[in-house]
Order: structure tokens, then sequence, then C-alpha cells
């Protein structure tokens, strides 16, 4: 289902997708690219989770990025939203720049989440395993960056370039739009201090990878566990970067498995 | 009509198959490209170049900032513009321009340019530009989303440097600095001309005609293809009641000089398609940041120099194309007087910035077409718009009494390793044909 939520007397209006009804809170921040009209893999998780999944602001018709400069401005918004939600402590699954920006909500305030899910998360810079540019790819590359399998359906459909002149227009539109408001946290280099934060996540996390990511490589999961204190890594075969949409059986039995336990 | 000789400083060697072998020739070309030797010979032609046109009779000489780019080999135009002030007399200096928003702090700017104004006899035009997405975003790592913001906010800071009578501080987003104190200060009083480089973003029309600032499109497509942006341009001053003084217009034109077409054609077309092919050759993944272009001005529908569009645009053109098509003004004199007249007319535009020196294009050729520029063209088109007041260029008002010249030069001559220094040495073509 999808919704409009308003904060801070409409400083922000954001499209909200709500799936399922019962269970536990589950928030899910979502990666560079925003969410698709709808996500099946939340659909999913939506049997066993009451889940939010908000476009950030910027993304699709969410509004308010011209108020959100840098990380605290980002963490207080997200702060902001599940005091608004009700949900003051959740579980937060966040993907790519999202599993950034949740470990920060996370570190802030340790009451916010109960269990966190970083899935290939971006954060920090390996001199030795730079992060390939995905700012500067351009539209074919992307596939490939981001799938194991850049000619699966799921990679034709995300990356597909509209034939009509008008759908076209308005597909690079919204792309700029999105990526201007990922810039502010991934641009030049995806690291605005979360190594010198992430020891403050207190909550179970697991680091969820696909084993042939080729944007933020398997190799970063280290750094991750190696700065948090309670982590777990799991890795999913024959997925890259997008492995929820790769491998989406195996990918929500382990977010499930891994909240439920 | 106002002329400013305007050098981009390329390097001149780029292999011949580089468009093939190499991914671009901005932000990541490789290092080993560049040979520092034949750099030292190209700097001081081309230095050469601009004293040159001095010595002939043009309004501006000019320069510009690019990083990481093998056809715009100054990172730092003033430093360029201060060795230009103290070998030339009469040209002003045009620096277009520093982009401001990469200064830290951007008050860098304004006591650099008011260094360069003193020392020139207040001959300096200070340009600012938002600079092109490949040296902001990507050669200096500036967030796409708010370079613009940014700008904006060095440029308040430096006009009010340059404006206020006393000391006083900055609460900028960007920049915090307790104690502005500008010294020296410029001799143009309060400040000198702002003219403000565009690549065709729609922001910026809107911002020189609030500021009664110069807009310079800055274009290698020519004026066929500049007309859709000038028009713009000239249809917000319109909406806006502001004189249609052309000039409040600059614009960049690739302008060669020769004996007769034909031979221009066999003198030129070789470093046409140098420049066009080699380096134009930009990685298309380069040429726009996401956000460096607002919506607004994508939605314009203005196409961008470089990337793939202007590659496309490019496909297949021969010599015959380039001068159809308005790319180059190029021929006898005769030709060259009537094309030019027609298109600075269409553009209602009256500063040219004239690319003589392009690509690949050796001293001796660039000589020859500035002379017959400045001899056979010039002085036949200073008629056009002089019913306009040209309030865009300094006003020359110091006294010459007053107004300094560096003492005569003596070089000694020294011997080193057996070879005289500073006589004659190895062409810049024999170093490089190896």
């Amino acid at each position: 289902m999808n919704t409009t939520v308003k904060l801070l007397n409409g400083k922000f209006s954001l499209e909200m997708q709500t799936y399922g009804s019962g269970g536990e809170p589950l928030l899910f921040l979502h990666g560079a690219g925003g969410l698709m009209p709808v996500e099946p893999f939340l659909e999913e998780l939506g049997k066993d989770f009451k889940v939010f999944a908000p476009q950030f602001p910027g993304y699709g018709e969410s509004t308010g990025s011209e108020h959100i400069d840098d990380i605290a401005d980002a963490v207080l918004f997200f702060h902001e939203l599940m005091d608004e939600l009700g949900i003051p402590t959740a579980n937060i699954v966040g993907h790519s720049m999202g599993g950034m920006l949740a470990a920060e909500v996370a570190a802030f305030d340790i009451h916010r989440a109960k269990k966190l899910v970083l899935v290939s998360p971006a954060g920090f810079w390996i001199d030795e395993l730079p992060i390939p540019d995905l700012f500067a790819a351009q539209l074919t590359e992307i596939a490939n960056l981001l799938f194991y399998d850049p000619k699966s359906p799921a990679a034709m459909l995300m990356t597909a370039i509209p034939e009509d002149f008008k759908a076209l227009e308005t597909m690079y539109v919204e792309r700029v739009k999105r990526l201007a408001t990922a810039s502010k946290f991934l641009w030049p280099i995806p690291d605005r201090g979360l190594k010198k934060r992430a020891y403050r996540i207190k909550a179970p996390t697991l680091l969820l990878w696909g084993e042939n990511d080729k944007l933020i490589p398997l190799a970063y999961a280290k750094e991750f566990s190696s700065r948090i204190k309670n982590t777990k890594l799991e890795t999913i075969k024959k997925a890259g970067h997008m492995l929820m949409y790769e491998q989406q059986e195996q990918f929500v039995g382990a977010v499930r498995k891994f909240l439920k336990g | 009509m106002k002329f400013t000789w305007f050098h981009l400083m390329p390097y001149r060697f780029l292999p011949e198959d580089f468009k093939e072998k190499y991914h671009s020739v901005w932000v990541d070309i490789p290092r080993d490209l560049y040979d520092p030797k034949v750099g030292h010979r190209l700097y001081n032609d081309y230095l050469d170049q601009l004293e040159y046109a001095d010595a002939m009779g043009f309004d501006g000489l000019g320069v510009n900032e690019h990083h990481q780019n093998a056809y715009g080999m100054m990172p730092s135009p003033n430093i360029m513009a201060a060795a230009l002030t103290r070998r030339t007399r009469n040209a002003n200096l045009v620096v277009l321009g520093n982009s401001i928003a990469l200064y830290n702090p951007p008050i860098r700017v304004a006591e650099e340019f008011a260094m360069l104004d003193v020392i020139s006899g207040g001959r300096l035009i200070a340009g600012f530009p938002v600079g092109t997405s490949m040296d902001t975003n990507f050669c200096y790592g500036e967030v796409p989303a708010t370079l613009r913001e940014k700008y904006y906010e060095a440029h308040d800071l430096i006009i009010k440097a340059w404006k206020e009578k006393d000391m006083f501080s900055f609460n900028g987003k960007y920049t915090k600095l307790r104690y502005v104190n500008l010294w020296p200060r410029p001799l143009q009083q309060p400040h000198p001309p702002i003219w403000i480089p565009g690549g065709g973003s729609v922001e910026t029309y809107d911002f020189c005609a609030d500021h009664g600032y110069q807009y310079s499109f800055l274009s290698y497509f020519g004026y066929i293809a500049g007309k859709k942006v000038a028009d713009g341009y000239w249809e917000v001053m319109a909406k806006k009641n502001k004189p249609l003084n052309p000039f409040s217009l600059g614009f960049a034109q690739v302008v060669a000089v020769s004996e007769t077409d034909e031979q221009a054609e066999k003198d030129y077309a070789p470093h046409m398609d140098y420049f066009y092919n080699r380096c134009l050759h930009v990685y298309n993944g380069f040429a726009d940041a996401p956000g460096y272009r607002t919506v607004k001005t994508i939605k314009a529908g203005i196409l961008g120099q470089v990337g793939e569009q202007a590659a496309l645009r490019r496909e297949g053109l021969k010599w015959k194309d380039f001068v159809d098509q308005g790319y180059v003004i190029a021929g006898s004199p005769k030709t060259v007087r009537e094309r030019l007249r027609e298109a600075m007319k269409s553009l209602n535009c009256g500063h040219l910035m004239m690319l003589m020196q392009l690509g690949s294009m050796p001293p001796e050729l660039v000589r020859k077409s500035t002379s017959l520029f400045a001899t056979e063209v010039m002085p036949y088109m200073r008629d056009l718009w002089s019913d306009w007041e040209d309030k865009w260029s300094p006003k020359r008002d110091l006294p010459a009494a007053d107004f300094a010249m560096p003492a005569p030069v003596h070089f000694q001559k020294t011997e080193v390793n057996g070879k005289a220094r500073g006589s004659a040495g190895a062409s810049t073509e024999a170093r490089s044909a190896k």
C-alpha cells in the first residue's frame, strides 16, 4: 500500500510503501537507486513483519531533499520519521547507501534498532579495493556493475531504456534527481566518517552480501565486522549487488531467519 | 566590435589513435602521455602567441581553467595571466575564469584577481564560471547537488569583499570567516568587470541579467548551433527589460584565416580534426554528473559541449561540413570578414572570443592566422555595434604617467653542458618526434 507521510509541518512529504499488517515493525532503507513502484521482496517480508519503506527525500514523490545536507541531517530525519510512524524502535534493514544510513541511525541512537540488517552496505573505503564510480557509469555498464547476471530479467527490467522520448526524459530526470541526492552521502567517495561511529552500534547485526558483488566487494564485510560488536555474515551465491532481486527467496529467508531468531 | 584572443593551451601531441585507444581526454587521461619537456616548450610558445596578439591590437587576451585535461593545460589561469601582465601593454586580461566554488576559501580569488588587476594597471576582466562537471565534480570532488549553491555563496563573498569599505565577518554555509579584509584591493573600483562564462545552463542567463554581468557562451560548436543559447539569453534580457546591448554577450568561435579558402583547408583541416576528434574525446560518463545541471536546464534541451551527444553530432563531419555548419569560420580574409559579420549580427554579439590556436596548430600557422586576422579582418569589423557603449571592459583610466613599465630584460648567455641556454633549442616538433 502506498501512503503519504508528512513530517515537520510539511517540510518533508514522503512516499511510503507499507507491506503486511502484523508482526514486528521493519523499516527498509533503499539504496542510491531508490524503490521500484512495487517491491516483491518487501511483499514477501510483509508476511512476517509490518514493513515500512519510505522513498528518501528527492526520490519519487518524496520532497525535502534541500533540508538534508549531511549524515547528521539524514539521521535526525529518520529518527523523526520513526517517531511519527509510532515505531521508535524497529528492525532496520538497509541496502547499499541505505545500509550506510541504517548503520548511522543505529550508531547515533542505540535504542533505534532492535536488530540491524546491512545488505551490501556502503560507508567505508579501502584504497586497495576502490568501489567503482557508479555516478560516471553508463546505463549499459550499470547492469554489469550491479548484477551477477546482467542479462537476467531482473537486470533487464531495472536498466531498460525506454524508446519513447517523453518516457526517456522522465526516466533521465528522475535518475538525476535520485543520484543528485545520493551524491550528498556518496560523492566523490562513499565515506562520511562511519568508521568513527560504528562502535556505537549495539544491535545484533546481520551483514548480508552477494558473493559476486562487483560494486561493493565482499571484502568490505570485514570493515564492518571488525568495527561493529555483534555481527554475523551471510553470503548468497550467484548474486551481485542487487541480491534481493537476483536471489529473492534466499534473501528473504536470510532476513526472516535473522530477525525471528 | 571587440576581439579577445583566447587560448585553451592544448597538448599538441596526443597519439594518432587516441580516440580509439584511450578512455577520455579529460579526468582520467594517462599521465605518461604528458611530457613535461614538451610542456615547457608549449607553455612558452603559447605565452608568445598571446603576447603577439597584444602587439597586433587585439582587445583582450583570454585564458581559462581546466583540470586533468589535455586540451586545456591551465589548472591555474591566474599564473598565465600573471605572466602576461609583464610582457603585454595594451590588451585586457580576460581570465574566464576562476571556478570560484573550488577555492577554499573563495576569498583567494578576490585576492588574486586584485593582484592581477593592480600589477596589470587595471586591465583585468574577472570571469566566474561554475566550471564544467569534469573539472568541479570529477576532478575536484565537489558534490554535484550543492555545487551551484556553493558557487553563489562564493560569488556573494567575493563581491562583498571587493565592495565593502570596512572589514566584515562572513557566516556562510560553506565558508565562515571572522575577518574579511581584502588587502590589496583591485585598481578598478569597486571591482573589475565581471564576465560569466556558461555552457548553456538557463539559470546563468538570469544570474547575468540580474547582476548586470556579461554572459560569455563558450561554445565549440560555432555560431549556428550557438544561436539557440544566444536567443535564450536575449529572451531573458528582454523579459527583464534590460537593454539588448551586444557587448553584454560574449561568444567563443573558432576562426582561421589564410590567403585563400583553399589554402585555409590545407593549413587548418588536420588541426581541426585533431581538436574535434582527439581533444574533445571526453568519456560520456564524465560529461554531466547527476545534479550538476538543474532539471530546468535538462528540460530546456540544451545539448552538452562534450560527451556522447556532442560526439554523435560531429560524427563523420569533413572540413566542408565544419565550415558550412559554422563550427569554424575559416578561409580568405574576405570570406572570414563576411561570415564573421553575419555570425555576430545573428547572435547580437559584441565580444568575440576567438580560438585561433586550435588543437595541434604549430606556432607559425598561429602567427599567420593571427596576423592576417589583425590586418585584413579586424579593422573592417570595428564599425559593428559602434552605436553601443561597451560597459563590460576596463575603463583604462590609469594615467599614462602612472603606468609602470618593466625594466628591459638582459639575459645572460650561459652554457649548460656545452650548449647555449636561452637560444633557440630544439623545436617542439623535433622534441616530440620520438
